[in-house]
């Protein structure tokens, strides 16, 4: 068992709050990783500093502060390798490149199998992902027992594992830190960062969006950047386009504070239940959406009652622990399990669309800033981001990874 | 947990039922006559307001019935 990493002192104010101006070469509009990620790029890489990040809420409130941060890049296709590998790669130099601790652990994620179906399709995803050049391995039973031997590999529980995909770059990361990290160094490039401000509509002139009108006043804008990740459907429905995304309730809890028993990451999207422990102690587990849409926040307590079973199924010393804290964020599901990322062009000539990641967005994070702001920068989708037009539902070229992401976040 | 109103059974836990989603998303009486982008829109673009929504559920535990009730996405009140 590794020690774990001793945790930093909070650090102090990072930023300030800013008034809205009456204009911005770029507005974006949700203060998430994905905002704050790609405000930081346009500055950082591009020169383009007269940018506007607007939140309705605080700043890093929404799925960003909510998620388990799980960071891995072996998902099944060839693009998404490609983004998600970018993404991976950067994590690797965050720190440095922030100049704000992180906490990414690269202390591996393994993916369980249970049934012959699972294993295939593991052994397809690791076949893949070699081919990739991404860091992935087919375990048997008894080599996963040794990553993490407080997890049952007998033929005992219901849902015996039968062997596991496992990449040894994944890891976590501290979310916070990341979201702060994003902020301060873009704020300190110029980028004002308002809160507190919701963006309630859009004018549309001439085939383009001109203008923003939000709590906080109208704000005039030469590019619109939309990175609202559960509130996407809504915000495009003001901007008169349909979105091919269902927004629902996605559940996580802590438990109390343990001594360090697992440090790697377990998932299992038979049973639907994954678990780290996080670097003060606390066991963090999640499971899959709730199936109805909602908007309120909240899921449903069975979701976290089945989520349990499993859990102390798989690692019969889990039934000791205690529930501390549940808590929901709203994911923007699509139909093929990948996002979408490019010019939104039905909303206007200006107008740009990140949105799409559901269960599994933060660790994209820095990958989707990089890109995304290059997009936004030269006004045409970087390759990496090409695949994820929202055009792909019209062609039929669908990037589907529900293997990959179903539960898995 | 909702609490979903069936309306052969009764008001009875969400554990109970199979979500359908939206409610009156009808399969196109001239199929071959659609374009892509009527299709697409067809198979894979569903109402996600954040407001009232009319929506399909099936009590497929008990009376296996398919049904619509309005649900506030929000709230989660419920209106059958
Ligand atoms: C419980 C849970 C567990 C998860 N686990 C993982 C995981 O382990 N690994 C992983 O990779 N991903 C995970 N995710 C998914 C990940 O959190 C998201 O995909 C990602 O955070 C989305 O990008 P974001 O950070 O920009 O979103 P957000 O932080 O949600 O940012 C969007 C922002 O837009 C704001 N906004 C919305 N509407 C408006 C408006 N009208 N005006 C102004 N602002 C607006 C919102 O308030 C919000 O702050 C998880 C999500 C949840 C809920």
């Amino acid at each position: 068992m590794k020690p774990a990493p001793r945790l930093p002192e909070h650090p102090p104010r990072l930023w300030k709050d800013a008034e809205p101006r009456k204009a911005y070469d770029v507005v974006i509009v949700g203060g998430g990783g994905h905002g704050l990620a790609t405000a930081y790029h346009l500055a950082a890489d591009h020169g383009i500093t007269n940018v506007a990040v607007v939140e309705k809420g605080w700043l890093a409130g929404g799925n960003m502060a909510r998620n388990t941060t799980i960071i891995r890049s072996n998902y099944l296709w060839d693009a998404s390798a490609g983004i998600y590998e970018h993404a991976l790669g950067l994590w690797e130099t965050l720190e440095e490149r922030l100049g704000t601790t992180v906490m990414f652990d690269q202390r591996g994620v393994l993916n369980l199998a249970h049934n012959l179906s699972d294993v295939r399709e593991g052994k397809r995803r690791v076949n893949a992902n070699q081919l990739n050049g991404i860091d992935a391995h087919w375990l048997t039973p008894a080599e996963v027992g040794k990553l993490a031997p407080v997890l049952d590999v007998s033929e005992r529980p219901r849902h015996p594992v039968h062997g596991a995909t496992f990449q040894p770059r994944a890891g976590i990361a501290k979310h916070d830190y990341v979201a702060w990290g994003y902020a301060r160094a873009a704020y300190e490039l110029g980028v004002d960062l308002v809160s507190d401000c919701e963006v309630t509509g859009f004018t549309q002139t001439g085939g383009r969006v001109t203008s923003v009108s939000t709590t906080r006043g109208e704000i005039s804008a030469g590019t619109v950047v939309l990175c609202a990740a559960g509130h996407s459907a809504v915000l495009a429905e003001k901007l008169g386009v349909r979105l091919p995304v269902q927004s629902h309730p996605l559940q996580a809890l802590v438990s109390e504070l343990l001594e360090q028993v697992l440090d790697t990451v377990v998932m299992s999207n038979a049973v639907h239940v994954y678990v780290s422990q996080a670097h003060k102690g606390e066991l963090v587990m999640g499971a899959g959406v709730d199936p109805h849409i909602g908007y309120g926040r909240r899921g449903s307590f069975h979701v976290v009652e089945e989520q349990m079973a499993a859990a102390v199924e798989l690692f019969p010393i889990f039934a000791r622990a205690h529930v501390l804290r549940t808590w929901a964020g709203i994911v923007d599901v699509t139909p093929d399990a990948s996002p979408i990322v490019g010019p939104l062009d039905a909303a206007g000539d200006n107008v740009w669309i990140n949105c799409g990641w559901g269960t599994g967005g933060f660790k994209a994070t820095p990958g989707i800033g990089d890109v995304f702001a290059d997009s936004v920068a030269h006004g045409r989708a970087h390759d990496l981001v090409a695949p994820y037009a929202l055009e792909r539902f019209t062609t039929g070229r669908l990037i589907d990874e529900h293997g990959a992401a179903a539960v898995a976040h | 947990m909702l609490r979903i109103p069936c309306p052969h059974c009764g008001e009875r836990d969400e554990t109970e039922f199979h979500y359908g989603g939206e409610a009156g998303v009808d399969y196109p009486a001239e199929p071959a006559a659609l374009d892509d982008v009527a299709w697409a829109e067809y198979l894979f673009v569903r109402a996600d307001p954040a407001d009232w929504f009319t929506e399909r559920w099936c009590h497929v535990s008990a009376c296996r019935q398919w049904f619509t009730i309005d649900r506030h996405t929000v709230s989660d009140e419920v209106r059958a």
